[in-house]
C-alpha cells in the first residue's frame, strides 16, 4: 500500500467549501469526487488523520479522508492555481498585444515623411569644464540656464557657472560613485547621492567662505545605491530611484517618506518627472528592462513598457509630456507614446554596438540627443527615426547628456573627467 | 523594430551572465572580429607579410579593417569606422603589432587578431603577480621586439619593490614560462607573444590610454565573476592574499514570481486592457503638430534673436528673458495652450491681470494657491489646505469659486484629512473651466493682443526682487488677496 493512498489520484474539486465523498477506486486510478462540507474547512484547523487510515469507508473515515483530500486538494490548488494564473497572465498579455497592435495603423516615421528634414547640424564644443579628478557620472542644469551641478566617482560634487567656467561650490561626500545629482528649482540647493545609499540636500550659500559640505542634510534613505534624483516642482520634495528596486518621494524638510513606488524587479537606474504644471506622474527605467509610469499620488504603476532587451539606463519625457524616450544597454534608444500605450520608434544602427547611457530632447522635441558608452553622442530625428549627427570629442564613456532649460546648449558628462557644453 | 515579447512563461531567465550588459557588447564585438577573419564569407585576407629579413605572420592592414567595417556595418564616414575599430582594439580584440597603444589607423599599419583565450568575455582580472611574471619574463628573453617600454620598465621597478619578499618565486615562475615558450614553433611564438602583449596592453594600459576594463559599478554584480576572484593567467595558485574587489550585492535576491506577483500582474493587465488608447496615426499627428509649433523656439534648429550666449559670450538673450519684457515670439507661445501661458511667469501675470480687470480672478488665484500648497514642506500642507478652504470654498468665502456639487463634496471629504492632493479634483475642474472660458477671452483681449502685436510697449514691473535674484527664476509666493505686487 503506498504511503499516501491518494497518491496519483486525479481529484476534481468542486467549490472550496463543498466536499463530499464518492466511490473510491483502488489507487492509482482513484478518482475522488469530493463534495459536502469538509471537516478541515469548517473546523479552524484540520483534524489529523489517524496513522494507517487508508480505507475509504465513508461512514468511518469521512472526516479523515475529507481532511486529507482537502489538504491534498489545497496543495494541488496552490500548484494548479499558480500555473493557471500564469496562464491567465500570459493570455492577457497576448490579448493586450493584439489590441494594441490593432491601433498601430501606421508607423511614426511614415507619417513623418511629410515633415521637412532637419538641416545638417554642425555642433561644436563651446566649453570644456575641467576639475573633476575622476569619472563624471551625472549632471543637472540650474533653471538659470547657465549654472550646473556635476558629480563624480571621486565623491565630489561641483557647482559651476558653465558660462564663465567658474567653480562656485565644491561638496565632498564621504562615499565614492556619486551617481545622482540635481539642482533645486530655486537654484538655492543641490541634491546628491550614490553609493552611500542616501540622497542628501545641500543648501548653497552665496558666501564663498562658508563650508557648504557642513550643511549637508540626508533626506532619502534607501537600502542600496541611489541611482537618480530629481526635485519635483519645488525645493521641498525629492524623488529618488535606487538599486534596491524602488523609487521614493521624500519631504525635504523632515526627511519623511511621502510615497514609495514598488514594481520594478531589479535596480531602478533612472527617473524623470512629467513636465507639466499639474502633472503627478513620472517615468522610471531599470535593470529589469522595463520602463514604468507611476502616479505620484497613489504610488501605483499606471503604464509599463518592456521593449528593451537589456538594462534601461535613462528615461526622459518628451516636452509635451505625452511621450518619453529611453536609452538602453541593448544599444538602442526608443520612443513611446503614452496615449497609444506603445513604443512608436526605435533609434538604432548596425554600427552602434555600445550601450546608450543617457538621452534628452531638444526644446521642440524634434531632436533626441543620446550619449553612448562608445564615447559618442548621436543626435536623432525623433519623428523620422534617422540619425542627424554624431558628436565625437569625449575620450571615454558619455555618462549623461542634458539640454539646458532654454534649449540653447547641450551639456555632456563623461568618464574622461570632463563636462562639455556644445551647440550648433 | 522591436522584437516580439520575450518568453515569460519559460523556466526562468537564461544564463544571467550572458544577458549582462558587458557580455552583450563583448559578444557583438566578437561577432564582428569573427566575421572579419572569415575570408570565405567576405572577410579580410589574413596574410604573412615579408619585412626586411623576416616574415610577419597572420596580419591585416588597418585600411582593410576600416574598409570592411564601412562595407559590412553600413558606415558612410570613415571617421566613424576608425572610431569603432579603435574601440574594438581598445577592448583587445585586434591590436597593432608594433604599438602598445590600441587604436585603429586607416593605413598600412599591420594588425593581428587576439586569441579567444585572451578575450575580455572570459572576465580576466589578472593579478599584479601575473603582471610581474610577465614583465620579468620579457627581460629574460633577448629579443628586440620584447624590450620593455619606459612605462613598463617603471612598472617593473615598482613591482619589484612591492613584491620584494616573493621576488624569487616570481622569478622562478618567469623562468618556467620562458622554458614553456621556447618549446613552441618560431612563427607561433611571434604570434603568441604579440597576443600576450596585447592582453597586457588592455589590462595595464599605457599611461594616458583609456582602461577599457573599468566597469560601471551598477552593473558589476551580474558579471560572470561577480566577486572578481582573480584567476592567474599563468596558472599561479592564489596565495590568498588577494582580496576580492568590493562589489555591490543585490538587496533584492532574484526570486521566482509568487502567486501575489502574478495576481498583481493580472490586475495590471486588465487595467491596461480597459484603457482607452489612441491610434498611432493620431498620436503621430499630435507629436508632429507639437514639434512643428515649437520648432521656431528650438535653438538647435532655428535661429535665435539676438544671439546665443554660448557662442558670442553675450548674455543679452538671457537678460531679456529675465527682464519679463516678453518678446512677441514669447507672447505667441502663451496662445498655444493654457499650460504654456501658465508655465511662463509673465504669461501667468498677464492672465491674472486680465482676470482682475474682469473681476473674476478667484479661479486662477485658487489654482495658483493649490500649486503653492503642493510645493510646501509636508508639515505646512495641512494648515495651508485649511486656509485655502476658508478663502475660496467655505460658506461666505471672500474669493468664492464655483465648483460643481460633486467636486465640492469630494473636496470637503478630503479636507477631513487634509493632504497635498486634497484639491486635485477641484483644481482639475477649475483648470478646465478657465481653459474653456476665461482663457479664450484672454486671448482675444486687448491686454494680450497689444503684447502679441507689440502695439504698446508695456513695461512689466511685477517684482521688487533685485536683478540678481531674478536670475534664478524662483517661484512667487502668491498672497491670497492678490493685490498689488
Amino acid at each position: 500500500m503506498s504511503q499516501d493512498p491518494l497518491e496519483g489520484c486525479r481529484i476534481s474539486a468542486g467549490k472550496k467549501s463543498a466536499v463530499s465523498l464518492g466511490k473510491a477506486l483502488h489507487p492509482p486510478n482513484l478518482l475522488v469526487v469530493v463534495e459536502g462540507t469538509c471537516g478541515a474547512c469548517v473546523a479552524a484547523s484540520p483534524v489529523s488523520a489517524p496513522e494507517g487510515s487508508c480505507s475509504y469507508n465513508v461512514a468511518h473515515h469521512h472526516l479523515c479522508v475529507c481532511v486529507r483530500v482537502c489538504m491534498a486538494w489545497q496543495g494541488l490548488q496552490k500548484g494548479e492555481t499558480l500555473a493557471s494564473l500564469k496562464q491567465e497572465s500570459e493570455n492577457l498579455r497576448r490579448k493586450l498585444e493584439e489590441e494594441r497592435g490593432k491601433l498601430t495603423d501606421v508607423e511614426l516615421h511614415q507619417v513623418a515623411e511629410k515633415v521637412e528634414t532637419v538641416a545638417a547640424l554642425s555642433i561644436k564644443t563651446r566649453r570644456v569644464l575641467k576639475g573633476h579628478g575622476n569619472k563624471v557620472l551625472s549632471m543637472d542644469w540650474c533653471k538659470d540656464k547657465r549654472r550646473l551641478v556635476s558629480s563624480s566617482q571621486d565623491g565630489k560634487v561641483i557647482v559651476w557657472d558653465a558660462f564663465t567656467l567658474n567653480k562656485e561650490h565644491g561638496i565632498t561626500l564621504p562615499c565614492t560613485w556619486v551617481m545622482a545629482c540635481a539642482y533645486a528649482p530655486s537654484g538655492c540647493a543641490v541634491a546628491c547621492g550614490g553609493l552611500d545609499n542616501k540622497c542628501s540636500v545641500v543648501p548653497l550659500s552665496l558666501d564663498r567662505n562658508e563650508n557648504v559640505t557642513a550643511k549637508k542634510k540626508s533626506v532619502a534613505m534607501h537600502t542600496n545605491y541611489v541611482s537618480g534624483c530629481s526635485f519635483t516642482n519645488s525645493d521641498m520634495q525629492l524623488l529618488t530611484s535606487s538599486g534596491d528596486g524602488t523609487c521614493a518621494l521624500w519631504d525635504v524638510e523632515s526627511g519623511q517618506l511621502l510615497q514609495s513606488f514598488h514594481g520594478h524587479t531589479a535596480d531602478v537606474l533612472s527617473l524623470d518627472l512629467a513636465p507639466s504644471e499639474t502633472g503627478n506622474t513620472f517615468v522610471s527605467g531599470g535593470c529589469d528592462m522595463k520602463a514604468n509610469v507611476w502616479d505620484m499620488r497613489s504610488g501605483q504603476n499606471i503604464q509599463s513598457f518592456d521593449n528593451h532587451q537589456s538594462d534601461i539606463n535613462c528615461v526622459k519625457y518628451y516636452p509635451s509630456g505625452d511621450a518619453f524616450a529611453s536609452a538602453s544597454d541593448d544599444a538602442t534608444c526608443r520612443f513611446y507614446d503614452l496615449r497609444a500605450d506603445r513604443e512608436v520608434a526605435v533609434y538604432q544602427k548596425d554600427s552602434i554596438i555600445f550601450g546608450a547611457s543617457s538621452v534628452d530632447f531638444s526644446l521642440s522635441g524634434r531632436l533626441l540627443f543620446a550619449g553612448y558608452n562608445d564615447y559618442t553622442i548621436n543626435v536623432w530625428d525623433v519623428l523620422k527615426g534617422t540619425r542627424v549627427s554624431v558628436l565625437f570629442g569625449h575620450e571615454n564613456r558619455v555618462s549623461r547628456v542634458r539640454v539646458s532649460p532654454d534649449g540653447t546648449a547641450l551639456c555632456s558628462a563623461s568618464w574622461d573627467n570632463t563636462l562639455r557644453v556644445s551647440r550648433t | 523594430m522591436a522584437e516580439g515579447s520575450k518568453d515569460r512563461g519559460g523556466p526562468g531567465p537564461a544564463e544571467p551572465e550572458e544577458d549582462s550588459p558587458n557580455m552583450i557588447v563583448y559578444r557583438k564585438m566578437e561577432d564582428i572580429v569573427t566575421r572579419i577573419q572569415d575570408e570565405k564569407a567576405g572577410g579580410v585576407a589574413i596574410r604573412t607579410v615579408k619585412s626586411f629579413l623576416s616574415k610577419i605572420p597572420s596580419v591585416v592592414s588597418g585600411a582593410d579593417i576600416v574598409q570592411w567595417l564601412m562595407k559590412n556595418l553600413s558606415i558612410e564616414d570613415p571617421a566613424e569606422a576608425i572610431h569603432l575599430g579603435s574601440l574594438i582594439a581598445a577592448h583587445g580584440y585586434i591590436f597593432p603589432i608594433n604599438d602598445h597603444v590600441l587604436t585603429l589607423k586607416d593605413d598600412g599599419t599591420l594588425y593581428r587578431f587576439q586569441s579567444p583565450y585572451f578575450w575580455p568575455s572570459n572576465c580576466w582580472e589578472p593579478e599584479n603577480t601575473d603582471y610581474a611574471i610577465y614583465l620579468c619574463k620579457r627581460t629574460m628573453q633577448n629579443k628586440a621586439r620584447l624590450e620593455l617600454a619606459d612605462y613598463e620598465a617603471e612598472n617593473l621597478a615598482r613591482l619589484q619593490r612591492a613584491f620584494a619578499r616573493k621576488w624569487e618565486f616570481i622569478f622562478m615562475q618567469a623562468e618556467a614560462q620562458v622554458k614553456i615558450d621556447r618549446k613552441k614553433d618560431k612563427a607561433e611564438r611571434k604570434i603568441l607573444d604579440s597576443q600576450e602583449r596585447a592582453f597586457w596592453d588592455v589590462h595595464r594600459p599605457v599611461p594616458g590610454c583609456v582602461n577599457t576594463t573599468e566597469m560601471d559599478i551598477r552593473k558589476c554584480r551580474r558579471e560572470k565573476n561577480p566577486h572578481r576572484v582573480k584567476k592567474s593567467v599563468y596558472g599561479v595558485p592564489d596565495d590568498g592574499q588577494s582580496q576580492p574587489s568590493p562589489v555591490h550585492v543585490s538587496s533584492q535576491p532574484a526570486r521566482k514570481p509568487t502567486r501575489e506577483d502574478v495576481q498583481k500582474e493580472i490586475t495590471f493587465l486588465n487595467t491596461q486592457l480597459d484603457r482607452h488608447c489612441m491610434k498611432v496615426s493620431k498620436v503621430a499627428d499630435s507629436l508632429m503638430t507639437y514639434t512643428e509649433q515649437f520648432l521656431e523656439y528650438d535653438p538647435f534648429v532655428s535661429a535665435v534673436d539676438p544671439s546665443i550666449p554660448w557662442i558670442t559670450d553675450d548674455t543679452t538673450f538671457w537678460d531679456l528673458e529675465a527682464s519679463r519684457e516678453p518678446s512677441q515670439q514669447r507672447v505667441k507661445k502663451w496662445g498655444f495652450s493654457l499650460e504654456e501661458a501658465l508655465k511662463d511667469p509673465a504669461g501667468r501675470d498677464q492672465f491674472l491681470k486680465f482676470l482682475e480687470s474682469e473681476f473674476s480672478s478667484e479661479n486662477l488665484r485658487f489654482w495658483l494657491a493649490v500649486q503653492d500648497m503642493k510645493r510646501r514642506p509636508h508639515q505646512e500642507v495641512s494648515s495651508r489646505a485649511q486656509e485655502i478652504w476658508q478663502e475660496f470654498l467655505a460658506e461666505g468665502a471672500p474669493s468664492s469659486i464655483n465648483l460643481d456639487s460633486h467636486s465640492y463634496e469630494r473636496t470637503s471629504q478630503n479636507l477631513k484629512d487634509p493632504g497635498r492632493y486634497s484639491y486635485e479634483d477641484a483644481q482639475d475642474h477649475i483648470f478646465q473651466l478657465m481653459k474653456s472660458d476665461s482663457y479664450a477671452r484672454f486671448l482675444r483681449s486687448n491686454i494680450y493682443q497689444d503684447l502679441l502685436l507689440a502695439r504698446k510697449k508695456v513695461n512689466i514691473q511685477l517684482y521688487s526682487l533685485s536683478a540678481k535674484k531674478s536670475l534664478f527664476g524662483g517661484d512667487l509666493l502668491f498672497n491670497f488677496h492678490g493685490q498689488d505686487f
